[in-house]
Order: structure tokens, then sequence, then C-alpha cells
């Protein structure tokens, strides 16, 4: 078979050279079922190389310098997540504590847990802040207030972040190599199909939200045609969370809410 | 099986197919926006608790209280401190940079130790131990020679805890030669001392003053406390007080003033006596203050009457006669008028006469101490440390005569001549300065007469800078043992330019030493204790932030939660007291020094006519002219009309332009009989026909990419020309050829 080709091949390149613009078309007879071979080698070489290969590679992994029990401190603590994870006096939102918040109970290691011990050796002892790496943290390009979805959206921690608070250890932590950020913003399912509403957390999970929202709103929608753009950041991003508008501070609806 | 060209194209459309079925195209899209969102240089706010930090700014004389906010342990922006009574929320450009000095790259990271030739710029990283141990032997090696009194400190300022532990550590050492650079504060105190007796500062009750008469003092340039002057402009502005700025060019203040003057440059103290001739001939002054406490007023009226009519002012100054006869009447009419001097920002020492001619204006309408005058202010009086006892070696030192001359029989009123030091060291052989130190001031940058200095420089054996910053002097020292940066210590600032009260503000750390710095005030501590007894005993702290504790003693506490200590209810000494002269009176004519007031213009160096026009310096908000250089916001700031790319344009009025056939945006060649240097030329009508005006704060050698390299210094084509009788260098100005190229 492959010496039929070679002919044809070589013939038709003589062909071409004597008479240029030609060249019969005689090649490849009988070569379909490669063709169709190669086609198939090709899909699926490229499906497992972007399926399985790409993420792979796309992920580097880290450990978290302690390993923490959510679980543990959630059991011990009064106020649940807002113990250690609290509204400061302007507002804000603490996120991860500070050695200054830890060190009001671990001044000294509580037990006998190894990685207590370690965490008061290694950072307590010596004043250093604990480098958390952050799976929720967004892009820095990301604005995101928990004021606005805690205290008046009234939203449970849990919507967003799962139930992390039920965790005995720390997870591995896979870092994207391209942005830097943690894979749980894109989830873990390569593909973005989520089961839980904290599997994920890219525009359009903050969207899917804000869409049920305005569904109530849809009367003031322009035009499909003009108001394409219009429309479809009215309906991601409604004027009516609890009566606001998307922002709260400006009272106006704007990319750069969020985008800074 | 072989692959043929048919195979290949259908393995790449089957690869193709399969990749868009796979997450990887927009996966990796979606990725790329992000990363492309989020470049490593793109400035991106740290996260962490907001916080406020209180302090003083440390950057110029003002005494400014500013709020540092913080993110975190991160400083992030820096605001003027509310209800403070100097500067009451607001804050100068200057102050609002200061974030850039504090994380910017001309931060000096460690000891420095010069390895190559000065100024070369190459350094030896050194520890602290190592040097301050090189520091002390080659102190103990002086000291063993008796050669003590060749070291020398040049200050930017006194009156603090820090600057005085030097000057502490000079005496308890054995040399007298602590020197502070040159401000018009010099002629200030010189003028309160000839007249008045006081050991004081001067203090403006500009708030309360009703016309203003400014001898070209840069009100809205940086003169005195600059945020507070332009509060009180405002304040001036909404009250319907007058301003009239008198200068030979139209700067901020003159463009905003109600009238201005343009005068010959040199010119304004005969034009201060003119005004007082016509308050004297009309019998304006108020004859209740005049009578009762001056002396000396017959003679002095006399000859400013005989000597200073209208007309010969007119010659003088170029000011129309009935101009100057109807300011007098409406300075005099005035219920609290004012009159201030002090070129620019304030930051040249200026003639003794000059300064006394309107003092004399401010006594001859009683407005000496009282509501909307001129005070005296006491200086702060928060340190009373044990009497230094010296040694045999150190009373020896101490007993030599200052090395610029200061206090000497000629220049027995002077405190500090500065720039006197470089030619009284090219005289010696070997240097009169053996070693020299150098803190919060960069005189290799702010002295004038480059050739001399430069010379001076290389007979100077050891040179220590303790900048904060890699500033033209710490680049041309031999040793850098870097300060903390204000943001980063504690330190007193005894004293608010020109504010009316007894003022202490107190510089407190907002964010812990970046790099790996020592406070000065620990390092001459811990020289002290490396050169033992008998410098050591005079020096009983453990640490600097000790001695702080002990020199405020139980008012530390409330100084540290207030952040400044003022007198509010403080009132200038009752007139009869206030006078500590011979006579207990205000004196005209001092009996200490019958001569000062003589020289009331100072002629500017060079002569016609191989120097056809005349230099004249202007200060600009924009560019920070002390110690300090501008921060890249500042140098943004700064209009093409005065920096082109590195081009430094002077200003030239269109006539004297055309007469040189040069037009605007030219190069042209600027000489001087001190320097040369090439520059650009904008045509300028606020400009008075035959001048040269050239801003200052330029011309920078050391500091970072974003100012070296950018401009002339205007010190460079100066020198010093000095006053006779004080000795202060009264230098306004020089003579100079603009030739075009």
């Amino acid at each position: 078979m492959s010496t039929n080709d070679d002919k044809a091949k070589e013939k038709a390149v003589a062909e071409t050279e004597n008479h240029p613009g030609h060249s019969e078309d005689k090649k490849g007879k009988g070569s379909g079922g490669s063709i169709l071979l190669f086609f198939l080698v090709g899909i699926i070489a490229s499906l497992l190389v972007g399926w399985v290969v790409f993420p792979k590679l796309l992920y580097s992994q880290k450990k978290q310098p302690i390993n923490f029990n959510h679980a543990f401190h959630v059991e011990t603590v009064d106020e649940g997540c807002a113990s250690c994870h609290f509204f400061r006096e302007d507002g804000s939102f603490s996120g991860v504590p500070k050695l200054a918040q830890c060190t009001g109970c671990h001044e000294e290691a509580q037990g006998e847990d190894p990685e207590e011990i370690k965490f008061v050796t290694q950072y307590v002892e010596k004043g250093r802040e604990v480098p958390w790496l952050v799976c929720s943290r967004q892009p820095n390009c990301v604005f995101f207030s928990h004021a606005a979805h805690v205290e008046l959206a009234k939203m449970e921690c849990v919507t967003c972040h799962g139930p992390i608070g039920e965790s005995t250890h720390s997870k591995i932590y896979e870092e994207n190599r391209i942005t830097g950020v943690s894979r749980d913003i894109w989830g873990r399912n390569i593909a973005g199909i989520k089961r839980n509403s904290w599997d994920r957390m890219k525009m359009e999970d903050c969207a899917e939200c804000h869409a049920e929202a305005a569904a109530k709103e849809v009367s003031e929608l322009e035009g499909p045609m003009e108001g394409f753009f219009n429309n479809a950041v009215k309906i991601a991003f409604p004027k009516s969370l609890s009566g606001r508008k998307t922002s709260v501070q400006t009272q106006n609806e704007a990319c750069f809410v969020c985008h800074k | 099986m072989k692959m043929d060209r048919r195979s290949f194209l259908s393995f790449v459309i089957g690869g193709a197919a399969g990749t868009t079925l796979s997450p990887l195209p927009w996966k990796l899209t979606d990725d790329l926006a992000i990363w492309s969102q989020n470049w490593p240089w793109t400035p991106v706010p740290e996260k962490g608790e907001v916080s406020y930090a209180n302090t003083t700014c440390m950057l110029c004389p003002g005494g400014c209280g500013i709020t540092v906010r913080k993110v975190g342990d991160r400083a992030v922006k820096i605001e003027g401190t509310k209800g403070h009574p100097v500067n009451n929320g607001g804050i100068c450009i200057l102050g609002l940079s200061g974030l850039q000095l504090l994380y910017g790259p001309t931060r000096v990271p460690s000891p420095l130790r010069r390895t190559g030739e000065r100024g070369e710029n190459r350094w030896q990283k050194v520890s602290w131990d190592e040097a301050l141990a090189w520091v002390a032997e080659k102190l103990a090696d002086l000291r063993g020679k008796r050669l003590s009194h060749t070291v020398a400190c040049i200050s930017g300022t006194d009156g603090g805890t820090v600057p005085r532990l030097m000057e502490r550590f000079l005496t308890a050492f054995g040399s007298p030669n602590f020197i502070r650079t040159p401000s018009m504060r010099d002629s200030y105190e010189m003028t309160l001392h000839l007249m008045q007796g006081a050991q004081a500062s001067i203090g403006f009750d500009i708030e309360n003053a009703d016309f203003i008469v400014s001898f070209g003092s840069g009100i809205l340039e940086g003169w005195g406390s600059p945020v507070r002057m332009f509060r009180a402009n405002s304040v001036w502005k909404e009250n319907g007080v007058k301003v009239v700025q008198i200068e030979p060019r139209l700067s901020n203040t003159a463009a905003k003033s109600d009238k201005w003057l343009p005068i010959h440059p040199g010119t304004e103290g005969a034009l201060a006596l003119g005004l007082a001739h016509v308050i004297l001939k009309e019998s304006l002054y108020r004859k209740d203050f005049v009578g009762t406490h001056t002396s000396g007023f017959d003679r002095w009226s006399k000859e400013v009457v005989e000597e200073w009519t209208p007309e010969q002012v007119e010659t003088v100054t170029g000011i129309d006669k009935s101009t100057i006869v109807d300011l007098a009447k409406s300075f005099a009419n005035a219920k609290k008028p004012l009159a201030i001097c002090g070129r620019g920002k304030g930051n040249t020492a200026g003639g003794i006469g000059e300064f006394m001619a309107v003092h004399s204006l401010n006594a001859l309408m009683g407005n000496i101490n009282r509501k909307g005058g001129v005070w005296a202010v006491p200086g702060s009086d928060h340190i009373h440390w044990p009497e230094v006892e010296m040694d045999a070696v150190a009373s020896a030192g101490m007993q030599q005569t200052r090395i610029d001359g200061a206090g000497t029989d000629k220049f027995m009123h002077a405190r500090h001549l500065l720039h006197r030091v470089p030619e009284m060291i090219n005289a010696g052989d070997p240097s009169l300065v053996q070693a020299l130190f150098v803190l919060d001031a960069n005189p290799y940058y702010t002295l004038s007469d480059k050739a001399l200095l430069k010379k001076a420089w290389a007979k100077i054996p050891f040179i220590l800078s303790f900048s904060s910053f890699m500033d033209e002097t710490a680049q041309n020292a031999d040793l850098i043992l870097p300060n903390h940066m204000y943001l980063e210590r504690y330190e007193d600032v005894p004293y608010a330019e020109g504010f009316n009260k007894p003022f202490i503000g107190l510089a407190k750390p907002v964010v812990s030493p970046q790099f790996d710095t020592l406070h000065t005030g620990d390092a001459i501590l811990r020289l002290a204790k490396a050169l033992g007894d008998p410098v050591e005993k005079a020096f009983p702290w453990e640490d600097y932030e000790g001695c702080l504790d002990d020199t405020f003693g139980d008012q530390w506490e409330e100084l540290q939660e207030i952040g400044y200590r003022v007198e509010s209810d403080f009132e200038p000494g009752s007139r009869n007291t206030a006078f500590e002269t011979a006579s207990r009176k205000f004196e005209f004519i001092p009996e200490e020094s019958k001569d000062a007031a003589k020289n009331v213009m100072v002629k500017a160096e060079g002569e016609e006519p191989a120097y056809p026009l005349v230099l004249i310096p202007y200060d600009s908000p924009r560019l920070a002219s002390g110690f300090i250089g501008d921060p890249p916001f500042m140098i943004k700031t700064v209009p093409d009309t005065v920096l082109k790319e590195n081009d430094l344009l002077v200003e030239v009025h269109p006539k004297t332009a055309q007469s040189l056939g040069i037009s605007e945006g030219k190069p042209a060649v600027l000489k001087t009989p001190k320097g040369e240097a090439r520059v650009r030329v904008h045509l300028f009508e606020g400009i008075m026909p035959g001048l040269v005006a050239m801003p200052t704060g330029l011309g920078h050698q050391a500091y970072d990419g974003y100012l070296a390299g950018k401009g002339i210094n205007f010190n460079d084509l100066i020198g010093p020309v000095e006053d006779e009788v004080s000795g202060l260098d009264a230098a306004w100005g020089i003579r100079a050829k603009l030739s075009r190229v």
C-alpha cells in the first residue's frame, strides 16, 4: 500500500515539475482508512492532552505550611466561622486570621498535636506570619465585598466556601501556573461543571445567583438586538438584591464595581 | 504505516477537533486573560486591616502633623492631621510624597563603606559593629593627637534631641564645630537678638494680621510652615486682607496677591526704609509704642528721613515714588499691618540690614509681640541634661575658634556660618576639618561655589553621612551610617518655622524600619560608648528612646499620645519685659552692633559688561530644594516650561530675549562668575527685563533615575556674598551672561 502510494506521489511530483498546474489527482487511492486512522489518533491524543495532561501541567501542587483542622476549631469556639473570620469595625472583612489572632489562644501549645507545636515554635515564638495559601483568593483585579453579601444579603459562608468548616486537615493547594490563583476558583472539574454552589467561583457563578434575583425585573429589558449587552448586564447584575443596586457604595451598576 | 501529507493533515485536523472539544483552549484563553490583567508590576493595594498613625513630618522645618493611612503593615497614604495646631488637616505636595522616600529606590539599605573613589558610588556593605568601630578608631586617633576640634558636624536642624546629642558628643569629645545649615532662621534669630535682646525664634501671628507686605517671601511657595501659610492665605482672601508682594518675578504668591510690585532684586531693604521714610514724615507710626518701648529712634529716623526719600528709593528699586507713598500709607493705616521677609522659601540666610529694615517697619507700627504681629517665641526648653564634664582634651578643643568663625570678634552675633567653611578648609594645611559628620543635610548639593567646595571636600580625610537616602553628600562620603527615615523613627521636632507659639512635634515610627538602618541617636550613643570615658559618661542613657523618655520625663506619655505639645494660650511677654537688650527697649540701632543696619543692600557678584544680566533663583512648591530631593510624584508635576526632558528652562523677559536674539525654547549658555551651564530659554512677561530666573531644586546628581541628571543646580552657578557685619551669606543672585548657541 505504501509502495503504491509512494509511486503515486513521485509521479505527482514529477508531473507537477513538468506541467505545473496540471497535476493529476490520482494519489491517495485506497488511503481513506489511513486518513481516518490519523484523524482518530489526532482527536484522541488531543482530547487526552486537553482533558488529562493539560490540567496536570497547569496546576502545581503545594502543601499548606500548617495542617489545619477546621472541624476541631469550629467545635471549640463559640461564634462559628465569625470567631476567626470576622468583620472589622470599619466593615471590612478580616479574611484569613493574622498571627495576632491565633496567639490569643496559642501563645503556648495547647496540646500534643505536632502541627500545633510546629505552629508555635516556627511562627508564634518567632513572630512570623504564617504564609497560608488561600484557596478562595480571587485575582487582584477582582473586587468583592463580604459585607454586601454576608451582612446585607444574609448569605451563609457555606454557599460560596462550602463545608470547609467540617474539614479535619488542609488539602493540597493547587496553584494555576499562569494566573497564580487557586484551582478552586475555576473548580476541580476542568470542564467547569459544578454540582454545588461552592464548587467554582468564576464570574458566571456570581452571575448565576445574581440572575435569579433579576428574574423579577425582566420587564425592564430592552429590545433583543440593540440592548443585548445591557440586557446581559441587567440579568447578571440586577438592581434588586434586597432592593439595592449592584454597588452599595455608588448605588450604580458598572463593570468596575467588581472589575478593578 | 507511513505518514503522508494527507495523513498528516488529517492528524492535524483531528487534533484541532479534539482540542476544540477539550477544555484546553477555553481554559487557556481565560487564564491568559486573567494573567494579562495582573501584571506583576501593576500596583496592587495591600490587603489587611486599615489603621491610621499620627506623626510629625520632618521633610522641611514646617512641623506639620501627618496622619499615615496603613493597610496591615504597609503605609499607603499620608494626610494632614486634622485639628493639628500647625496645619490642621492640610498637607503639601512634598509631605504627600513621603511614602516614595520610604519605599523608593533612594534608600541606603545598610551601613556602606566606600570602595571606589569618592563620588564613584561604589560601596561595600559593612555591619553596624564594624562601621561604628571604624569611626570610633578614627575619632580616638584624632583625640589622641589633640585634634579633637578638627571634627565638625553639619546639621540641618538644631534644638531637637538628636542634633543636641550630636552637639553634646562634639563637646565631650572636644570640638566646637557643630554647624547648622543656613536659612532665614539665621537672620531672623540675629534680628531678634540684636533689636530685642531675645534668644528666640521668630513667630508671625499671620492669621490675625490685616495687611501683609511681603518682601519677596514665597507665601505660596513654601516660606515658613508651608501648609499654614496656604491656609492663612485663604483666610486672608475670605476676610479681605490685602497682600502686597514685592519681588522681581511674578511668582505664585505675586499672582495671588492684591498687588505685585516688581522690584530690582536685592533692593528690598531700601524699599522697606523708603516706606519707613514716608511713615516717619507723615507721622503715621504708633507713638505709644515707639515713644515708650524703643531706643535709638531719633537717630535712626533722622537717618532714614535724610537718606531714603521716595525719590532716592525710586532710583534704587525701580518702584514709582507715588506707589511707595501709597503703599506706606496703606500699610500704616491698617490696624494690624505685618511686614515679612526672607526670599522664596527662606532657604538662604540673607543680609541682616534688610531683615532689620523690615523688622523696623513692624516696630514703627508697634506690632511687636502683639496680636497680628511679630512674636519672639522662646526656644523649646525641654532639654535639661546635666552639664558635660570635660576633660583637658575636651576643654582645649572647645576653646579653639570655630572653623566657620561664628562667635568670634568679627562675627560676634552669628551662630552658624556654614558658607565660610569650604574657604577655611582650603586655607589650612592640613585641613582644619579632619572628620566631617553630616546629619539631615545635603551640603554637597546645597552649598554654593562648587569649585571651592569640591576642593575643600577633597581635603577632608574622613566624611561620614547619616543620611537615610543616597543624596549627593552621601554619595561623596566615605561611610554612610543610614538613619531610620522619619516615618520609621522617634524624634522631637522642636519648632515649626514661623509658628507663633512654643511648639514641639514628635515624629513616631509608623512602620518598622524597612532596611538595616540605625537611629542616629543610637549611633551617637554607641559611638560614645566605643570611645569610653570621658565621652561615654556624658551619655547616661541606654538608648535613644531611654534618652527621650528621660528628657520629657512625665510628659513623655502624653506627648506620645497626642503627638505634639503646644502652648495654645501663649502670649508673648508684655513689652516691659519682652526686650532684653541693655536698654530694655526695642533698639532701632542696636547697641551691640551699631553697623548692623547699615548694609541694607548687598551687591551681586560679577561686573558689567562681562555679565550684563542678573541671575536670580526662584522657589517652587513643586521642587524640594532643601536637603531632600523631589520624589517621583513631585517631579512629575513640574511643567515643561521649567523642565523639558532633562533641560532646564530659564525665564527671560521677551524684550531681553529679543535683544539677545534668543527665542522661546531655544538653547543658550548661561555664564556667571562661578560657573556655566547649558539651558533653554522660556520667554515670560512676568519677569523684569534684564533678569534671568532659574528654578531651585533641580540638577541633582544623586537620588534616583527620576531626579538625577534633570536640569541644573542653581548652587553650581552662584557663590556666597558675605554680609560684612553679620557674616551671613547675603547672596540673592549673581550677575550673568546669556548667549545663544
